[in-house]
């Protein structure tokens, strides 16, 4: 492997090389903010290959190699390797952590308790963490929330937030340049743009905190807010969990823990305002 | 840079499982490399096993812990595969012969501790395969391979049905009749395997010890280019290391191995064993040793410190020999063409 970096977000460490220097040095730059990690032998090995030798040098193909993989993974072009990056990366946490139990979701903390948001690929959860984190929450990450097994506290996991379409020109407007990955178009994804997490978010990244609210947000609909019933929520978040299966027993306790524990509200929004009064209104209210 | 891609991570990898004090004051980069080759040969979890009680650095044990978990967790869903097995074909009468990582598992052998376990391997008698086969349909099994051409391959010359994944549990079974393809040289006495196999407490079966060791010698010699190698080699150790103990072993292996045409294949895994992991084995049966076993050792040993398999040129070499050794030429050619065309 000729280029390689070792990235440390929250918990777990990266050590990801590449047959080619561009991506690495685009990940570099990504998380240049981040702190080095405490140790060098990383938690998960992964390798952005050219899929045949020759390939390296025409019409350069990627092929994502790593510790835990999909079977029958597409391969990626060469423009895309920070998303293959991030992309692998989240592929071991979702196959391969097992220290925490796993929600897909995004959270922010303000005054040691955290919001939790979860909900389908669209629902907003990503882009409205971003929002959050930049209007005085800390943001604690877009993807994955970690629940504590021992004490039911989230962990967060900081990644760039991995912005799509129509969220990349909302943030470009409130957040500054320099921390924002190169333009993806086209991507099997869409549009992608990284952001950067400030450098609150990037300091306290191992720093937990109380889960207070869990919400479960909608983007598209007009203005709502509804209860759910404990049952329903326990079944989503289940769901929501990558490794809730896995992690039998302990697993258990720790979901029903935490849907004893966190009051919860699904909210429909059309914009980013409405959804931030929709946080704020609930947050006075409910929040634990 | 970090990590060292050169470094013979494979060897570190061996030497660990053999001798666990050896990973006492580990460099942090050679800790890398031995990790990352355990996962990408599925011993990790076997390593973790090994390792249990020394010290070694936070983030390591935090690894192998959860190695561990992920083990636990593979243990628990093959015994429930095996179990439902059994529950659907039990009321036809046929016995559930579990094989490979489920069989070591359900018979408490030292060879599952740790080990990755995926699908569920079991033998049928071939007269009654059509009847498990409809059982299993019957039960929520599906055919994972739609594909006409590998569907009649399968059939005519496979030692076991296409594979069937179930459609809720998403777990596969390998319905196997014999223990090779019927296009090898070797045609081992499934039938005897059957007859002789062991009945479990749980009313399960697995083979008695010396039919176990024969197959997992066929299925590490078979996969052509040795793909999992040092994983199915390591259970060979474990197995004999286990049975050895019991008197007349190594003469009713021997026997059991020239009933079935596998005595070559053993002679040289032993070989293989004794060189990699430091088998005890009967000198006699070992046999001397052949200027190729070296080329196995090298190819069984190709594996850097970022998990990628290296010396792709021996590995070429081992996967056309594969194919040779299964099926005739004029077949071969036949059956690259089909799949060929297909890609």
């Amino acid at each position: 492997m000729r280029h390689s970096c070792l990235i440390r977000v929250g918990p777990a460490t990266f050590r990801i090389g590449c047959d080619w220097p561009g991506p690495v040095e685009k990940l570099r730059r990504m998380y240049r903010a981040y702190p080095a990690p405490p140790s060098t032998i990383p938690d998960y090995t992964i390798f952005l290959e050219a899929v045949r030798p020759w390939r390296r040098y025409i019409r350069p193909s990627m092929a994502i190699k790593a510790d835990f993989m999909l079977p029958d993974a597409a391969p990626v072009s060469l423009n895309h390797g920070l998303l293959a990056a991030e992309m692998a990366m989240n592929l071991q946490m979702a196959l391969g952590w097992r220290r925490h139990l796993l929600l897909h979701a995004s959270s922010v903390e303000k005054d040691g308790r955290a919001l939790i948001m979860t909900g389908m690929s669209g629902s907003g959860k990503s882009t409205l963490s971003a929002m959050l984190g930049e209007r005085g929450w800390r943001f604690m990450g877009d993807e994955f929330a970690l629940l504590d097994l021992a004490d039911g506290s989230v962990h967060p996991f900081p990644r760039p937030v991995s912005l799509k379409d129509g969220a990349i020109a909302a943030m470009e407007a409130e957040v500054d340049e320099s921390r924002f990955g190169p333009r993806m178009l086209n991507t099997p994804k869409g549009d992608i743009r990284h952001m950067s997490p400030n450098i609150v978010a990037i300091e306290d990244m191992q720093k937990p905190a109380r889960p207070a609210l869990l919400l479960f947000p909608r983007f598209g609909f007009e203005s709502a807010i509804r209860p759910l019933g404990k049952a329903e929520i326990f079944v989503r978040l289940t769901q929501a969990s990558t490794n809730y299966v896995a992690m039998g027993e302990t697993g258990f306790a720790a979901l029903t823990r935490f849907v004893e524990d966190v009051p919860a509200r699904a909210i429909d929004y059309r914009n980013g305002e409405e959804a931030i009064s929709l946080v704020d209104e609930l947050w006075s209210e409910m929040a634990r | 840079m970090v990590g060292n891609g050169a470094v013979k991570a494979a060897r570190l990898l061996v030497t660990a499982l053999r001798d666990p004090a050896t990973t006492e004051n580990l460099a942090a980069s050679r800790w890398t490399a031995l990790i990352t080759a355990a996962r990408a040969e599925s011993l990790i979890g076997t390593l973790a096993c090994r390792l249990e009680g020394k010290t070694v650095p936070d983030t390591v044990r935090a690894i192998l812990g959860e190695a561990r978990v992920h083990a636990d967790h593979g243990h628990l869903l093959a015994h429930w595969e095996a179990s439902e097995a059994a529950r659907t074909l039990a009321p036809l009468d046929i016995r559930t012969v579990l094989m490979k990582g489920t069989a070591y598992l359900a018979a408490g052998l030292s060879a599952s501790l740790g080990r990755s376990i995926g699908d569920l391997d079991i033998m049928v008698a071939k007269d009654r395969l059509d009847d498990a086969e409809s059982a299993l349909l019957g039960a929520g099994w599906e055919w994972v391979k739609p594909d006409p051409y590998d569907d009649a391959y399968y059939r005519r010359w496979m030692h076991e049905l296409p594979p069937l994944i179930h459609r809720t549990r998403d777990r596969m079974i390998d319905v196997h009749h014999t223990i090779l393809p019927l296009t090898a040289r070797p045609t081992p006495d499934a039938h005897a395997m059957l007859a002789d196999a062991v009945r479990l407490e749980s009313g399960l079966y697995v083979f008695q010890p010396v039919d176990m060791i024969c197959h997992a010698v066929a299925h590490f010699m078979a996969d052509g280019d040795l793909a999992g190698g040092l994983r199915n080699l390591w259970d060979i150790d474990r197995l004999l290391r286990e049975f050895a103990e019991r008197s007349g072993f190594w003469s009713a292996l021997a026997a059991r191995a020239r009933m079935h045409g596998l005595h070559m294949p053993l002679e040289r895994t032993l070989r293989l064993a004794r060189h990699i992991y430091h088998t005890p084995v009967d000198t006699m049966l070992a046999g001397r040793a052949r200027s190729t076993d070296r080329l196995y050792i090298r190819l069984l040993l190709a594996r850097n410190g970022w998990g990628q398999e290296t010396r792709k040129l021996l590995r070429l070499g081992f996967y056309m020999r594969s194919h040779i050794l299964r099926m005739s030429p004029s077949m071969l050619a036949r059956h690259l063409w089909i799949k060929w065309r297909k890609d």
